[in-house]
């Protein structure tokens, strides 16, 4: 039975609920009890932002705090998934690829391939990405495009409670290694979500609203965002049909194509950016499947190439908000050929 | 440690089974350096002749439960840890029936159903992957124990030293195995190990830092058995450091300019097959004639591995596309 919880509880519940039904998954990360040696209270912390709390008292041994030592724990994580376990690795903010990426491009994504078939590694690395929380350059990432990029992860991107507690369970029941994006601004926000464990597939995208006008494509934050400019669009007299993608690779192209021969106008939205990015794959995959039922040109609404700036004042500038999205669409609804 | 030091003893059948390893390596990485002479071995190859000892030292005090990540440097730790020599061959030949299907090569051989978790193409790359076997093994109370080779260079890696961290915090079944063969490709590890010894590091990371001369076969095995059973007994890991030199040079091709004879006085002086027959000669426990026959036996095992890898089916455009992921 759904009931309204937020995307924080809804990540903690599938952890839960997949430690419970398989004693091979195991929770590790920099202070995902937190406390550890020190000498008050144990499980802290549940994570930076409390995302694993009260998974150490219900799960004993199998939520482990980390040293500061990217590398060392996520390749850990890997190689225990090469031994049997199902691990869940927390790399606090994506940001911090930069000090373990090796383990993860290098090791995990081609161990199935280079050893010909022959290995299997369940991992999940769990992080937080995303601007809009004044955390600056360093600590408000959107990289999924460069997972995305690497054969043999899967990449998973979700926009709502009810999605981060279904693409999870299936990460963490999935043989590949998966890379799990959360974004901060997110955690707080409720909705419904069953009680019971449940999966949601990768690459099935989600029309979360259907219209005819113009097609949106996007994912994680900014798919609420497109939701709000699609509702004033609508207003205005444009419908729009908004896809969640939920995942990047595998990436569900069919919904996509679907959508764009019904509408012939496409606006992809994306908080990374532009450059070989979710938004140039997207533009690339319409060009060259959907060029005859373009009626416009393909618009992207894009983070500038910068790197995220920490005044507010520029942070807000530096999000795509609402009414880019509500200019680009109105730009190729007017359009003709 | 030295020859002479006190060992445990090994059977007649166990010191005939170390032999065979130790010289199907040597023999192994000798044929291949005379077959990439001849341009039919394709890409980078880096030949372990000369370490022998390491490998099996430490490999023939291990057992099914445990698992060994290896280096670019990884025929001899693949060989000790038991995958087949002729698919290891055909992998090398970058053959359909070679141990990866010829999609891995010589730097990537794995099996992980011998628990031998693959040479490995990046320097650093194995110690934070055997943290994690050996935190599966904890778990899982399998009283498994994990093995990190890695070389002098990957001393110096970020990876190294924080896996050493990591496995003393998590009180790992963990040992790190730092083979010292004098050199990161071409630059001397008496310039790029601050320290004066890779073992002294031990000390920072709250484990036993052991040296070993590497070219002595017993001085490894009785090291490692003591590191392996304080392993498996929840005592932590270890750091070993083998000290030896490599035969060939960095990779097939190098032309080793930078080096100056210590080759011909290590395969004249210190080397670990002609030691250890000496050795086993001396006390009587194998005759000259056992180790003979074992020699033969290897030259025509290693024959019919060429043999067969070069008339061995090449992949097919089919198996470009295979096995990225389990499922997609």
């Amino acid at each position: 039975m759904a009931r309204t919880i937020t995307y924080r509880e809804a990540i903690n519940e599938a952890l839960a609920q997949e430690m419970e039904r398989d004693e091979s998954v195991i929770v590790m990360g920099e202070d995902n009890a937190g406390g550890a040696g020190s000498p008050g209270e144990e499980d802290a912390w549940g994570g930076v932002l409390g995302v694993t709390k009260g998974l150490y008292h219900k799960f004993p041994g199998r939520v482990l705090d980390t040293p500061i030592s990217e590398s060392a724990f996520i390749g850990a994580a890997i190689g225990a998934a090469t031994a049997g376990m199902r691990p869940v690795a927390e790399l606090m903010f994506v940001d911090f690829m930069g000090v373990c990426f090796d383990q993860i491009y290098n090791q995990a994504a081609k161990f199935r391939y280079m050893f010909g078939g022959k290995a299997v590694t369940p991992v999940v690395i769990r992080t937080m990405y995303g601007a809009g929380l004044r955390a600056a350059a360093q600590h408000s990432q959107c990289l999924y495009p460069l997972f995305t990029h690497i054969p043999g992860l899967k990449v998973v991107v979700p926009s709502t409670p009810y999605d981060a507690k279904g693409l999870l369970t299936h990460a963490i029941r999935d043989n590949d290694p998966v890379m799990f994006f959360e974004h901060k601004a997110l955690y707080d926000m409720a909705g419904p979500v069953p009680e019971e464990g449940y999966a949601v597939p990768f690459g099935e995208a989600n029309v979360v609203r259907e219209g005819g006008d113009v097609t949106i494509v996007t994912l994680g934050r900014m798919v609420h965002t497109s939701l709000e400019a699609a509702e004033q669009l609508a207003a205005a007299g444009v419908q729009c049909e908004v896809v969640d993608l939920r995942t990047t690779s595998p990436l569900d192209e069919d919904t996509v194509l679907e959508s764009v021969e019904g509408t012939g106008r496409v606006v992809v939205v994306d908080e990374a950016h532009p450059r070989c990015s979710v938004a140039t794959d997207i533009s690339a995959l319409v060009a060259k499947k959907a060029f005859g039922a373009l009626r416009a040109p393909i618009e992207m609404v894009t983070a500038p190439h910068t790197p995220v700036p920490f005044s507010s004042t520029l942070e807000d500038l530096y999000m795509p908000d609402a009414q880019r999205i509500v200019n680009a669409v109105k730009t190729i609804a007017e359009w003709t050929r | 440690m030295t020859d002479t030091a006190e060992r445990r003893a090994l059977t007649r059948e166990q010191l005939l089974s170390v032999y065979r390893t130790m010289r199907s390596i040597r023999e192994f990485e000798e044929r291949v350096h005379a077959e990439f002479a001849t341009g039919e071995i394709p890409g980078f190859v880096h030949l372990y002749a000369g370490e022998e000892a390491s490998a099996v030292g430490v490999c023939s005090n291990l057992d099914d439960r445990d698992t060994i990540a290896s280096t670019h440097r990884g025929h001899g730790h693949c060989i000790a840890k038991g995958v087949d020599v002729s698919e290891m061959m055909a992998e090398i030949y970058g053959r359909r029936t070679g141990s990866c299907h010829g999609k891995g090569g010589s730097m990537h051989i794995a099996d992980l159903s011998k628990g031998m978790l693959g040479a490995n193409g990046i320097v650093g790359g194995g110690p934070p992957l055997i943290c994690g076997t050996a935190l599966a093994a904890k778990i899982k109370g399998t009283g498994g124990v994990s093995v990190a080779f890695f070389g002098d260079g990957a001393s110096n890696q970020g990876t190294t030293l924080e896996s050493m961290n990591l496995a003393s915090v998590w009180n790992l079944p963990a040992i790190f195995i730092a083979e010292n063969n004098g050199y990161a490709e071409a630059t001397s590890s008496t310039w790029s190990v601050a320290s004066d010894n890779i073992a002294d590091r031990a000390a920072g990371f709250g484990m036993p830092g052991v040296i070993v001369d590497g070219f002595d076969f017993f001085a490894v095995h009785e090291t490692a058995s003591e590191a392996v059973s304080r392993a498996r007994e929840g005592g932590g890991p270890t750091l070993i450091e083998m000290k030896f030199t490599r035969y060939f040079g960095h990779f097939e091709g190098d032309q080793q300019t930078y080096r100056a004879g210590e080759v011909e006085h290590a395969r004249a002086e210190l080397d670990c097959l002609r030691r250890f027959a000496a050795r086993v000669i001396e006390t009587g426990e194998l005759a000259r004639s056992d180790l003979d026959a074992v020699d033969a036996e290897v030259a025509t095992m290693i024959d019919k591995a060429v043999d067969e890898a070069k008339a061995a089916p090449l992949p097919t455009e089919a198996d470009l596309l295979t096995d990225v992921y389990s499922h997609y």
